[in-house]
């Protein structure tokens, strides 16, 4: 699997992702630096976690319309899978790609810890190697997590089967408590309607290796490198 | 000239900040405050003197990136 991982001013997660890339799907990334209009053909794009341009005016607005997102939003278009984590999600929906927003934690609490999400559906090139409904456990470091639609945009969203994962207790049960961030109806990921594009708040690539607490991550890309071989 | 843009929540969206800034003035003993929404203000100084087509452009500005429309809608005022 050919993949790149976009790098904005203030990106923090870069490298993790790289890391994990490399580890989990043996091959290296290409890192692509915000500033290039254009980036070697891929088959996969991921825009990593961090606080690109400081979440001046909202978290990912300013790096939505930055040169590279012009030519990601022209590859999504196009097909090309783009996985967006936690700076990356709010990015996505800030360019478009993705329905509603990521705003402040109901909390107002930057949540930096291990949450649990359940996997809503394996049917798609992001969660092949997770079964529907089972638990997974990785970290989430992030002050504006809350995913916000209106009722119609949730509804829809639910119909298609676009919300990918939700925060649940260690159980599997979804419960207001289980959240970091105060979400709309728990979600943690949600899909685009043809299921090529992901946001996704809690970080896999932060959960590959035993050393850093956990491997759930590592079923994400491990499903990316085998969809996309 | 300069333009001015007030950028507000939607009726209906949660505003934790207004909820926190509410409950630290009843803390400060300002009685009464029934609801607090917090917003941004925007000043820009543009090269534009036609006043219809400066708001057409900061109209513009505001739906591909002052405002998220999802959840803010925003108020244009054009100041000579």
């Amino acid at each position: 699997m050919r993949s790149a991982v976009v790098v904005f001013p203030g990106s923090n997660c870069d490298r993790d992702t790289q890391v994990a890339l490399r580890d989990v799907a043996g091959a290296e990334p290409h890192m692509v630096w915000h500033a290039e209009g254009t980036f070697p053909e891929v088959d996969l794009i991921v825009l990593p976690g961090g606080f690109s341009y400081g979440d001046y005016l909202r978290a990912g607005a300013m790096a939505a319309h930055s040169p590279v997102m012009r030519e990601v939003v022209a590859r999504a278009g196009r097909g090309v899978p783009v996985l967006g984590i936690c700076n990356g999600f709010q990015i996505l929906c800030e360019a478009g790609l993705l329905p509603g927003v990521l705003m402040r934690n109901a909390s107002l609490r930057f949540a930096g810890k291990d949450v649990h999400v359940r996997v809503e559906t394996s049917q798609s090139i992001f969660t092949n190697r997770y079964a529907a409904g089972a638990v997974a456990r990785m970290p989430v470091a992030h002050g504006d997590g809350n995913y916000y639609a209106d009722d119609a945009t949730l509804d829809r969203l639910e119909e298609r089967g676009q919300i990918a994962f939700r925060y649940c207790l260690p159980d599997g049960t979804v419960a207001a408590e289980a959240s970091p961030n105060g979400a709309r109806r728990n979600i943690a990921g949600v899909f685009n309607e043809a299921k090529t594009v992901l946001g996704f708040m809690p970080h896999p690539e932060r959960a590959c290796d035993p050393l850093l607490g956990g491997t759930d991550g590592r079923a994400m890309i491990e499903g990316l490198a085998g969809a996309l071989a | 000239m300069k333009a001015r843009v007030q950028v507000t929540l939607k009726p209906g969206v949660l505003d934790p900040q207004g909820t926190a800034i509410q409950g630290a003035l009843a803390h400060l003993g300002f009685a009464g405050v029934r609801d607090v929404r917090q917003g941004k203000l925007i000043e820009l100084e543009l090269a534009e003197t036609d006043p219809a087509v400066g708001r057409a452009s900061v109209e513009e500005m505001c739906r591909r990136l002052l405002a998220n429309t999802v959840i803010e809608s925003y108020a244009i005022e054009v100041l000579p």
